[in-house]
């Protein structure tokens, strides 16, 4: 492989690898406070390129009630980017509450509670499918997409910008966890629940917010998701999901710099992968080594052995 | 009057664990409630801090009260937060994953007045220099006696007026343990109310205003820590 081709995939690589990171985000939260694998979270990164995809079109102006006057593409993109975080950080809140918190109530072994979650991705994704049908849809183009050629490397500005998001996104968060009351609250959590009320502290609090922050990010990648590659299905959220997950426990799950690491560490193994063997070995081969990977270190890059996982 | 348990009766899944028991702390007071393994001693403080099952058990029949208020229906960390009432729980549940300091600032999680806090802060490392000595440590590289008094601090900086502790001395050398009452009773002195599980009825008895013994759910005696102590029940069962 030449420098050339090396530095393209390389970029392509990063690219990936931050929609897995912010996807794996969730997931590696979710699971840090309450040792639950939210396998709806796939789908929720699904829900947020939909809900980005009716606002950016309402934005438009493509359905019966357009605004008085039109805005520029840019700002659209904003207004769409926030919009999508805030309401799909609601979706997952109440997903939580409808699904996961009355048989927490009720002290339902996680077993159930993954299984509950499985099914709540299944029904996201019929949901979907029957209330908006199997057509593709394709996401407007808000942003321009200029590409410069760097000493023979093309670089897009949305791949710049899906880049420079997740770095931020990752000083941002974890500032949050290591420095804030709730960032501390969500670790004591994961450490030993029945201590966390007698500090005066409600834990259902700390759980939505954990759940709200996870779907912002799950909403953040679907909105650079579809920006990047505006192609729109039902089934959209499954396998990245999947992978995305893969990539969690591969940087250790419950642990966020492991989620960042393990999304772009899937990120250059499957497109590394794919520029020495054909496309469709791609995935086989990828998820070989990583199986390899974690046969010799089952906690993934950061994680601690506990004693109970799932 | 402080806190007031009456006739209390409490079941874990089907199993009863407290079969009508009463007591009352008046403010000021240091109590003791000694008893036996499995008599009951942690199940009330797990119901008077209302916490939710599975450590916390059901409340059947009968009424706790603080004050003025009935604790029955209020969420734990609400007991802590308004009602100013913590506990050291036993095996003092520290967060290992979090520093001493880390520990200690997530006590004053629904707080609010900064100066207080900040004061609370110089009191318990006056009480306890050692913590102030590993303030960057993890709660789980600490010993036992830190661990405790990491407990009691953190118990202490969520701005509690009553402290409820549950065998505060397990695995402590002795004379740890003559040093843990001491500081009791100085917080005590200072205004601090206290409620203290014992097994060990001897040191409890010696610094406790009156003391309960429970057995298997019931409370059977109660009196002065003086009286107690003289009991020949007591001793022939506890003090040997």
């Amino acid at each position: 492989m030449d420098l050339q081709s090396f530095f393209q995939n390389l970029l392509n690589a990063l690219q990936w690898g931050s929609f897995y990171a912010l996807i794996a985000l969730g997931y590696t939260l979710v699971y840090g406070v309450l040792l639950l694998i939210n396998f709806a979270h796939g789908d929720i990164f699904m829900v947020g390129a939909y809900i980005s995809f009716f606002i950016a079109t309402f934005f438009l102006g493509q359905y019966a009630f357009a605004l008085p006057m039109a805005l520029p593409n840019t700002a659209i993109f904003a207004i769409t980017l926030v919009l999508t975080m805030m309401i799909t950080a609601g979706f997952g809140v109440t997903l939580e509450r409808v699904a996961y918190r009355p048989l927490r109530r009720k002290g339902a072994s996680r077993l159930y509670v993954v299984i509950t979650a499985l099914m709540c991705g299944l029904i996201l994704e019929n949901g979907n499918l029957a209330l908006l049908g199997a057509n593709r849809r394709s996401f407007p183009e808000l942003l321009n997409n200029t590409v410069h050629v760097i000493g023979g490397v093309s670089v897009s500005s949305v791949k710049i910008l899906v880049i420079i998001t997740t770095i931020v996104v990752f000083l941002l968060l974890e500032t949050i966890v290591r420095k804030t009351k709730l960032g501390m609250a969500m670790r004591a959590i994961s450490y030993d629940r029945m201590a966390v009320p007698l500090m005066g502290i409600p834990v259902d609090t700390v759980i939505v917010f954990t759940f709200a922050l996870g779907s912002s990010m799950a909403a953040l990648a679907g909105v650079l998701f579809a920006t990047a590659y505006p192609v729109l299905e039902p089934y959209m959220g499954a396998l990245v999901g999947w992978k995305a997950f893969i990539a969690a426990v591969l940087g250790g799950i419950g642990e966020i710099r492991g989620a960042f690491v393990g999304g772009f560490l899937l990120g250059f193994v499957e497109i590394f992968v794919a520029a020495f063997f054909p496309s469709t070995l791609r995935d086989l081969i990828a998820f070989s080594i990583l199986l390899i990977f974690l046969s010799v270190k089952p906690t993934g890059i950061f994680g601690v052995a506990r004693t109970t996982k799932i | 009057m402080m806190l007031e348990v009456d006739n209390l009766h409490v079941r874990y899944g089907s199993i009863e664990a407290l079969h009508g028991i009463s007591f009352q702390v008046k403010e000021g007071e240091m109590v003791a409630l000694l008893g036996a393994n499995g008599a009951g001693k942690t199940t009330t403080l797990m119901s008077i801090m209302r916490l939710p099952p599975p450590e916390g058990p059901v409340v059947t029949e009968g009424s706790i009260r603080y004050g003025d208020t009935n604790l029955l229906p209020v969420a734990s960390h609400t007991v802590v937060a308004r009602h100013g009432i913590g506990l050291v729980p036993e095996g003092r549940h520290i967060f290992g994953n979090l520093t001493v300091q880390e520990n200690l600032k997530l006590a004053t999680y629904a707080r609010t007045d900064t100066e207080r806090i900040a004061w609370d802060y110089e009191r318990v490392f006056s009480l306890f220099p050692r913590l102030a000595d590993r303030r960057n440590q993890r709660g789980d590289t600490l010993s036992g006696g830190e661990q405790q008094m990491l407990a009691m601090g953190r118990a202490f900086m969520s701005g509690i007026r009553f402290i409820l502790l549950d065998e505060p001395s397990m695995g402590l050398a002795p004379l740890l343990m003559q040093e843990l009452f001491r500081v009791l009773k100085e917080l005590n002195d200072a205004g601090t109310t206290i409620l203290v599980v014992e097994q060990n009825a001897h040191i409890a008895l010696k610094y406790a205003h009156r003391a309960y013994v429970l057995e298997a759910g019931r409370i059977v005696l109660e009196g002065s820590g003086a009286e107690l102590a003289h009991n020949p029940e007591i001793r022939k069962a506890y003090l040997g």
